[in-house]
């Protein structure tokens, strides 16, 4: 039996349960020194001087610099890249010389011996900035001065079809500022070699997530080899888009320790992750649908705008591309029209956020549909099931592309699952739970659906490395990052099928840029489609180079060989059998069996590459209870129908949607970066940041799908990282707006109890 | 002058003496002072709970606590709860019902929990209540719905195993 498809225990849990893990901040370096970043307090101003001679003077501090210290002209490139948008105008500087835009940009860096004392200096560094007006509000920012780009996307007549409709209905929805918030906070540690200054090999802890790309991005800032630079594979706390990101402090660390000679760590308090790290997802959408006689919707638009915050960082306009991009969903849409506009405002700049762009599209898309079935007079699932595409519809061309791939649906059924998901919810009493029989009361019930299609694995490569030693134990070297969804343990189930050995004897290193300088990360939900596939590759590889080895070391034809239990032997005959160990013996240098000018070693590389992206898809369904008195909701019951294609393990799949949907909540209901009017953040600790907590998420179910196989992979799997959260914002939003009989929609996420008691007292007014 | 202090405490068994200085947070001084690393830093203002560790049989976050108030003290950590290789029954609890993910916030879920059973007739312990006691701290990854069961499911397995040695 294939170990695929087994809730295999996770590989990564003992070390992480007894406290071993390595996180950033449990990585020290003899004779290390602490960074400290200087941060703007103003949201936007001109820089007139920063005097640090009174925080230099602080004993134990070493140094402090500022931007007229560093290189000039250093600036945070794009990675993502999309359309032909120039952002070079809008690219964040490593340190802010003349000009600073939002707060918590970084001035300038202390350096000393004790983090404690650091903090302490950095206090000290006089910071005189003339106070410029601040743009708070995108949406009301109108003009071309904010705009960094606009992008529509598109297909179709969408005047014809909304001049020819029979029925028109629009809704305005705002999706609020939140973020991943990685329990861990940012840490990095670079240690130089013992070449120094200038020339030095550079060893790099906690950059994890596309560590191949920061080493080069960094190595072309420092003018180093990038084969100089080795990038390790340590534990993350948490990933969720931003983690593993190119920041000012990813160049401003490892330069320091190269300048200085000497190892320095920066470790963040949450204070400056909340101001600092990037945060994602705030849009406001205007969004209109055309419908026939029938229900059928003859065409959709959309207008956005996207609050980017103070600089194009990383992702560029990776996030807006996104959002148009995946707007029509699961259905049959003639006409489609999406445009963006991508505003600067003087906030902390943004980057992805788990379902970057689906959260939001989802959420305005699901929200008008339940609006339009209010207004049209029919079931907002039949209103669904009228529109969705069919798995004749497969492949379907959206004529689209976005992250430089052609948008095709792969594979599915779409209508069959929305039947299946609806069953399961009334067979848990979903609906009964919703709608109980009797007066509402001041706690009314509601009940809401929702329905996306998520994409996962993005190209365009990854490239695995599989070696077998000689004591037989599998070595897998892939270019995914372990940010906690299991990697380890996926790659091992996958290698351990390839090689029918026990998983036991896999050892999976993932994310290092010396064992594997070809990896393109872990993000996208990516890993296990892409990275799995070359690791599939490279062990299928391994395993025909031993059944070729064996057959010389048992003098038979290789096609009379099979593999099994870690062995290889002839059919039928249980005393010829070799062990892979001492295959990979044989495979040594001198061990024996080896042609002339063959290689050694019993290992192979293999590369997989993919055009476009596999689309996954999935149903939320929510109960909730809304006291119309404190504003409060409650989440009581929520349901996940995902197809993934092939769950290589089920455990693991069933944990990202979970984890995914007490994420989505948060941002449904309670998590937002808020800011004054002179731009100062309101969210800058965990007691106004609410992330939920227990209390706040329900137990979820879930109904996990194996029904449509990717053809885009020979293991047929499609990404699970994103399912989770991506109609979270759209399923609570339906069933508070069921809970209080709305006409209209709820207008903004997240429903804080503020908001909601307004909407409670319209449906009053109404009334 | 940093207003340093020598203090000793026990930590997992294991007698300290060490000089720290007044305002190091117990948090920093158990991981950078006594390389006890397992106790983890989310959010140094007492409300993620991933530092939580046992000091004198109470749970406490250790980043709202001096190190030097543990003079004289007992402290459990993570590292203290296997037994060799053997991972205690909570901890591998977690791992059967899949608590944990990027492991981060764990070590403080963990010690949590272990202070909680040593302090409650676990004989009574609901669903609700161990969510109650789980909403103590706050994790990124699970959805908490792992982490529930494990705790329930360590709590029922004690108390079988009291029963059946009575």
């Amino acid at each position: 039996m294939s170990v695929i498809g087994t809730r295999l225990p996770r590989k990564e849990d003992p070390r992480l349960l007894r406290g071993r893990g390595r996180f950033g901040d449990d990585i020290s370096a003899p004779g290390q020194l602490w960074a400290r970043i200087v941060r703007s307090p103003t949201a936007h101003g001109q820089v007139r001087g920063l005097d640090v001679t009174e925080a230099a003077s602080v004993p134990g501090i070493k140094n402090i610099i500022t931007a007229k210290d560093l290189p000039p002209g250093l600036v945070i490139p794009v990675r993502l890249a999309v359309g032909s948008a120039d952002l070079s105008p809008y690219l964040q500087p490593v340190l802010a010389a003349d000009m600073v835009r939002y707060v918590g940009e970084p001035l300038a860096v202390v350096i000393g011996d004790d983090p404690y004392v650091c903090e302490d200096a950095a206090e000290l560094v006089d910071i005189d900035i003339a106070d410029l007006p601040v743009v708070i509000d995108a949406v009301g920012a109108g003009d071309d001065e904010n705009t960094a780009a606009e992008l529509t996307l598109g297909y179709g007549d969408t005047d014809a079809a909304f001049a020819g409709a029979r029925h028109v209905v629009s809704i305005e929805l705002a999706i609020g500022r939140h973020t991943g918030v990685p329990l861990e906070p940012r840490c990095l540690l670079a240690v130089p070699g013992p070449e120094n200054p200038g020339r030095a090999e550079l060893d790099i802890f906690g950059m994890t997530k596309v560590p191949v790309f920061n080493r080069d991005l960094l190595a072309g800032m420092l003018g180093l080899d990038e084969a100089l630079i080795h990038v390790h594979a340590i534990d993350a706390g948490g990933g969720f888009g931003i983690r593993g990101e190119f920041y000012p402090e990813d160049f401003l660390i490892p330069w320091l320790a190269i300048t200085l000679g000497r190892p320095v760590k920066w470790a963040e308090d949450r204070a400056e992750h909340l101001m600092a790290a990037n945060h994602s997802r705030q849009q406001h959408h205007r969004i209109a649908a055309a419908f026939d006689h029938d229900g059928r919707i003859t065409g959709l638009r959309d207008d956005i705008v996207h609050d980017n915050g103070a600089y194009c960082r990383t992702h560029g306009v990776a996030v807006p591309e996104l959002t148009v991009a995946m707007l029509p969903g699961p259905y049959r849409i003639p006409a489609y029209r999406g445009r963006v506009r991508v505003v600067l405002t003087n906030k902390t700049p943004c980057g992805t956020y788990r379902a970057p762009g689906r959260f939001e599209g989802t959420s305005a898309r699901e929200h008008l549909l339940d609006v339009a079935a209010t207004q049209l007079g029919i079931d907002p699932i039949v209103l669904r099931e009228r529109n969705l595409l069919t798995k004749d519809d497969m492949p379907h061309h959206r004529h689209i592309s976005t992250l430089g791939t052609d948008l095709v649906l792969d594979t599915g059924d779409y209508p069959a699952l929305l039947v299946a998901a609806v069953k399961e919810a009334e067979r848990l009493g979903y609906r009964a739970e919703a709608h109980p029989i009797g007066p509402a009361g001041p706690k009314p019930r509601g009940f809401g659906l929702a329905m996306f299609v998520e994409k996962s694995g993005l190209g365009p490569q990854e490239t695995a490395d599989v070696a077998v030693s000689k004591s037989g134990t599998v070595h897998v070297f892939s270019g995914g990052t372990s940010v906690g969804q299991g990697i380890e343990t996926v790659l091992t189930q996958i290698a351990a099928d390839a090689l029918g050995v026990d998983p036991q004897v896999v050892r999976v290193v993932a994310g290092d840029t010396a064992a594997q300088p070809f990896g393109a990360g872990s993000w996208a939900s990516r890993s296990t489609v892409v990275g799995g596939t070359a690791v599939h590759q490279a062990a299928t590889a391994v395993r025909e180079r031993a059944v070729q080895l064996a057959a010389r070391m048992l003098e038979t034809a290789e096609a009379d060989l099979e593999v099994r239990d870690g062995s290889i032997g002839v059919r039928g005959d249980p005393n010829a059998r070799v062990t892979l160990a001492a295959v990979a013996r044989a495979a040594e240098p001198a061990g024996g069996y080896l042609t002339a000018g063959e290689p050694a070693g019993l290992s192979a590389r293999r590369r997989f590459e993919v055009a476009r992206m596999t689309y996954p898809y999935g149903v939320h369904a929510a109960v909730v209870e809304v006291d119309a008195g404190t504003g409060r909701v409650r989440v009581l019951r929520y349901l996940v129908a995902y197809e993934v294609g092939r769950a290589i393990n089920p455990m693991l799949v069933e944990g990202q949607l979970i984890g995914g949907v007490a994420q989505g909540i948060g941002g449904a209901l309670f998590e937002e970066f808020s800011y004054d009017d002179a731009g100062q953040p309101q969210a800058i600790t965990f007691i106004e940041y609410r992330m939920p907590t227990a209390a706040e998420i329900p137990p979820v179910d879930v109904l996990l799908a194996q029904d449509s196989p990717s053809p885009g992979n020979p293991l047929g799997v499609m990404g699970a990282g994103e399912g989770g959260v991506n109609a979270v914002g759209a399923a609570v939003a339906n069933a508070v707006r069921d809970a209080l009989g709305l006409a209209g929609g709820v207008g903004q996420l997240p429903l804080t109890p503020a908001r909601v008691r307004a909407l409670a007292g319209r449906t009053e007014g109404e009334a | 002058m940093k207003d340093m202090h020598a203090i000793t405490l026990r930590v997992n068994g294991r007698d300290h003496e060490l000089v720290v200085e007044a305002r190091r947070t117990l948090a920093d001084m158990l991981r950078h002072d006594l390389g006890y690393t397992g106790t983890h830093l989310g959010c140094e203002h007492g409300i993620c709970g991933a530092c939580t560790v046992i000091l004198n049989d109470a749970p406490v976050r250790a980043c709202l606590i001096f190190g030097v108030q543990a003079d004289g003290a007992e402290v459990r950590t993570v590292e203290g709860l296997a037994d060799g290789e053997q991972l205690s029954d909570l901890q591998q609890s977690f791992s059967d019902h899949h608590a944990l993910q990027c492991g981060f916030c764990t070590p403080g879920f963990l010690m949590l929990a272990e202070a909680y059973f040593a302090d409650t007739d676990t004989a009574a312990l609901t669903e609700a209540r161990v969510r109650e006691l789980v909403a103590a701290n706050l994790c990124r990854c699970t959805g908490y719905q792992g982490i529930v069961e494990a705790v329930l499911a360590t709590a029922r397995a004690r108390e079988d195993a009291k029963d059946d040695s009575s």
